[in-house]
């Protein structure tokens, strides 16, 4: 899940981090009197959740009062990838001589967590990255221990910082990573991390995201993440409205398969023969009776979807309780849209036996169930 | 041979009260698997399936000489579970929950690293060693005992691909499912370094999917230290970018991790990889006979 900017910062600034002095703005009022309030001049920053906001023109700065009045109404105007802006981030500008970039993610190749820092901040890290990799300098962080400051003292001489800049960057190090243990983020981000006129390191930009998997040891982020959901289709949403966790992927054949890589294999064997599958459904191991039907009404209702492809091996999932799941919700429903089914393993006779009461010849091979949908979905 | 499991391995099963630690306990005796004990904190003193259910490890690695652990306990307990058995020198880990959280697994694997415990998983159907033994949620029947190693981040697939194996009168020595979290113990390049110190082991197949690299890393060493024969398969060709598939380890973030990324470190090594799942026996035997 996501943080918005002001929200990250909220956070970090609670963990006594440098945080530019700033309030939430909802309407062109409110921005201005916030601008009143903290002093001219003043950045305007737009509160989405995509990236690429400042090529968007998400981002302006205001010296007058009029001007703060006019961006605003502009930028909660704005649609930056399809996002609303619902909010605006009202700061103090800073008076900036350099940007640096810090992060603290997980490297999934070395199974730890790093910190990243540059003293090419302000720039897309990826292109950082690809530009000029040696001004990427990683640490690697034991999880047991966590960042020691030592450690960050090295990495901020390796980024070029001098004298009383090495402790407070090594401080903010620390914090950062202090955050991203205890909220079980899977990045803190500060990018920039500014220099002042003054010599001090701010934290001009944040980002900070919470691990999905981690959310039930977090009750404060439990209600935010049922409202975020990310960007979604209109069959994401119909069966999200109905309990069902689907992906789209546009095409017109419906593909519900047990587990994530059968599925997945699924979906590529309907591209190898040149068709697209319309979602990616898994509908686990075990699956009852109800979740069957439950998994099944999205796809039937949708407009979109022509045809529906079931995909079971039969493990410690049987097959005759699948099939009385395909069974009960046919003779509910009474769709008319063509269904192919593929039933193989644990009772597959049985649950053969019962698909074929309703008129269902199941296959056992998934290839032949493949084409099969095919030829449905094309009317031949 | 096989490789890290065998009808020797002495098993105790972390979270054995449980719906699926004592279901799947039942069908790992049926199979023929040496499951000595279980644990669940606070039960100890009764039985399940006939075994003695204990509060800690160290009680059944007294009483049981206990070497390997099945670990079925809820995400939000696992991460203690795990610990536990790392401990007390249990030397072999399959951790099946799903949904831990990164930063425990990342803790937790550092530590086995340490003391010399091998963990399978998180979010895993387990290893079996077909005729031998299965510590794991896979079903039996698919498998049979042969000269095919199989490693997958899937559990479903894998049935699906072993079952095709089998039906095609082609078994398997042992067959690893590393699990489909973004970190996970055991992985690809430590698996088939195993199979090819084993004499048993003729041949690989190895079944990839989308996100993360852990099968560009393992293409590196193919041809190199790995000699044996390998055929792959890669799921995911036709997923979008930034979606999870199911697994939370399945998930092209940034144009990296792409199925096709994949399949070109493959070839690049020689490897053969399949275009679906059921050309793989056909495959094998064509590298086989190499």
């Amino acid at each position: 899940m996501k943080l918005f900017e002001y929200e990250a910062k909220e956070i970090m600034k609670s963990h006594g981090l440098p945080i530019p002095q700033g309030f939430i703005a909802k309407s062109v009022d409110e921005a201005v009197s916030i601008a009143e309030k903290i002093g001219l001049p003043v950045m305007l920053k737009a509160q989405v959740l995509v990236g690429g906001r400042g090529k968007a023109g998400g981002i302006k700065s205001a010296s007058t009062l009029d001007e703060v009045a006019s961006i605003s109404k502009y930028l909660f105007s704005l649609k930056i990838k399809d996002e609303n802006v619902e909010s605006i981030l009202i700061e103090k500008k800073l008076n900036i001589m350099k940007e640096l970039f810090i992060a603290i993610t997980i490297d999934r190749s070395e199974r730890l967590p790093v910190m990243l820092a540059s003293s090419m901040g302000g720039m897309d890290i990826e292109e950082i990255a690809k530009m000029h990799p040696e001004l990427i300098v990683k640490l690697h962080i034991d999880p047991r221990i966590g960042i020691l400051p030592f450690q960050a003292r090295k990495v901020a001489q390796k980024i070029g910082l001098k004298e009383r800049q090495i402790i407070t960057f090594s401080d903010i190090a620390v914090k950062l990573y202090k955050i991203y243990e205890e909220l079980d983020a899977e990045l803190v981000e500060s990018n920039p991390l500014a220099i002042t006129n003054t010599g001090d390191l701010i934290i001009a930009d944040a980002r900070l995201n919470i691990i999905d998997d981690a959310l039930f040891r977090h009750k404060e982020f439990q209600e935010l993440a049922l409202k975020r959901m990310p960007e979604s289709t209109e069959l994401e949403r119909l069966a999200k409205s109905k309990g069902v966790r689907l992906v789209d992927l546009g095409g017109e054949i419906g593909v519900i398969g047990n587990g994530a890589g059968l599925t997945m294999a699924t979906i590529d064997m309907l591209t190898y023969y040149g068709e697209k599958a319309a979602c990616f459904l898994d509908i686990g191991g075990g699956a009852s009776a109800e979740e069957f039907a439950k998994a099944l009404t999205p796809l039937i209702e949708y407009p979109r979807v022509k045809a529906i492809l079931i995909n079971i091996l039969g493990g410690i999932t049987r097959c005759d309780e699948v099939a009385r799941g395909i069974k009960k919700v046919y003779e509910e429903l009474k769709f008319t849209k063509p269904l192919t089914v593929r039933l193989s393993g644990t009772n597959e006779e049985e649950g053969q036996r019962i698909l074929k009461e309703i008129g269902i010849n199941a296959f056992t091979s998934l290839d032949d169930a493949v084409k099969n949908v095919i030829k449905q979905v094309r009317g031949i | 041979m096989t490789i890290l499991l065998n009808r020797e391995n002495r098993v105790v099963v972390q979270g054995i009260t449980g719906r699926q630690g004592s279901f799947h306990t039942k069908l790992m005796l049926e199979y023929g698997t040496k499951v000595l004990a279980g644990v669940t904190p606070g039960k100890g003193g009764i039985y399940v399936e006939g075994l003695p259910v204990y509060d800690t490890v160290a009680e059944a690695k007294d009483l049981h000489n206990v070497d390997t652990s099945i670990i079925f306990v809820p995400a939000i307990a696992a991460y203690d579970a795990v610990m536990e058995s790392i401990n007390e020198g249990i030397k072999l880990i399959v951790v099946i929950t799903e949904g831990i959280p990164p930063n425990d697994t990342m803790k937790f694997v550092c530590s086995a690293k340490e003391k010399g415990s091998i963990i399978i998983g998180p979010n895993c159907p387990g290893i079996i060693s077909p005729g031998e033994a299965k510590v794991g949620i896979m079903p039996g029947f698919v498998y049979k005992k042969g000269p095919i190693g199989i490693v997958s981040r899937s559990g479903t697939l894998t049935y699906e691909i072993a079952w095709e194996l089998t039906k095609a009168g082609i078994g398997q020595s042992t067959v690893i499912g590393i699990g489909g979290d973004p970190i996970v113990g055991l992985t690809f390049t430590d698996a088939l370094r195993l199979f090819e110190k084993d004499d048993e082991t003729e041949a690989i197949v190895l079944i990839g999917e989308i996100g993360g690299d852990a099968e560009e890393r393992v293409a590196q060493i193919i041809g190199k230290e790995i000699k044996k024969k390998i055929v792959a398969y890669v799921a995911g060709r036709t997923a979008p970018e930034g979606k999870r598939m199911g697994h939370a380890g399945a998930i092209i973030s940034a144009g990296s991790g792409t199925a096709m990324s994949k399949i070109k470190a493959f070839k690049d090594v020689g490897v053969e990889v399949a275009e679906r799942p059921m050309d793989i026996p056909e495959l094998v035997k064509k590298v086989m006979k190499k």
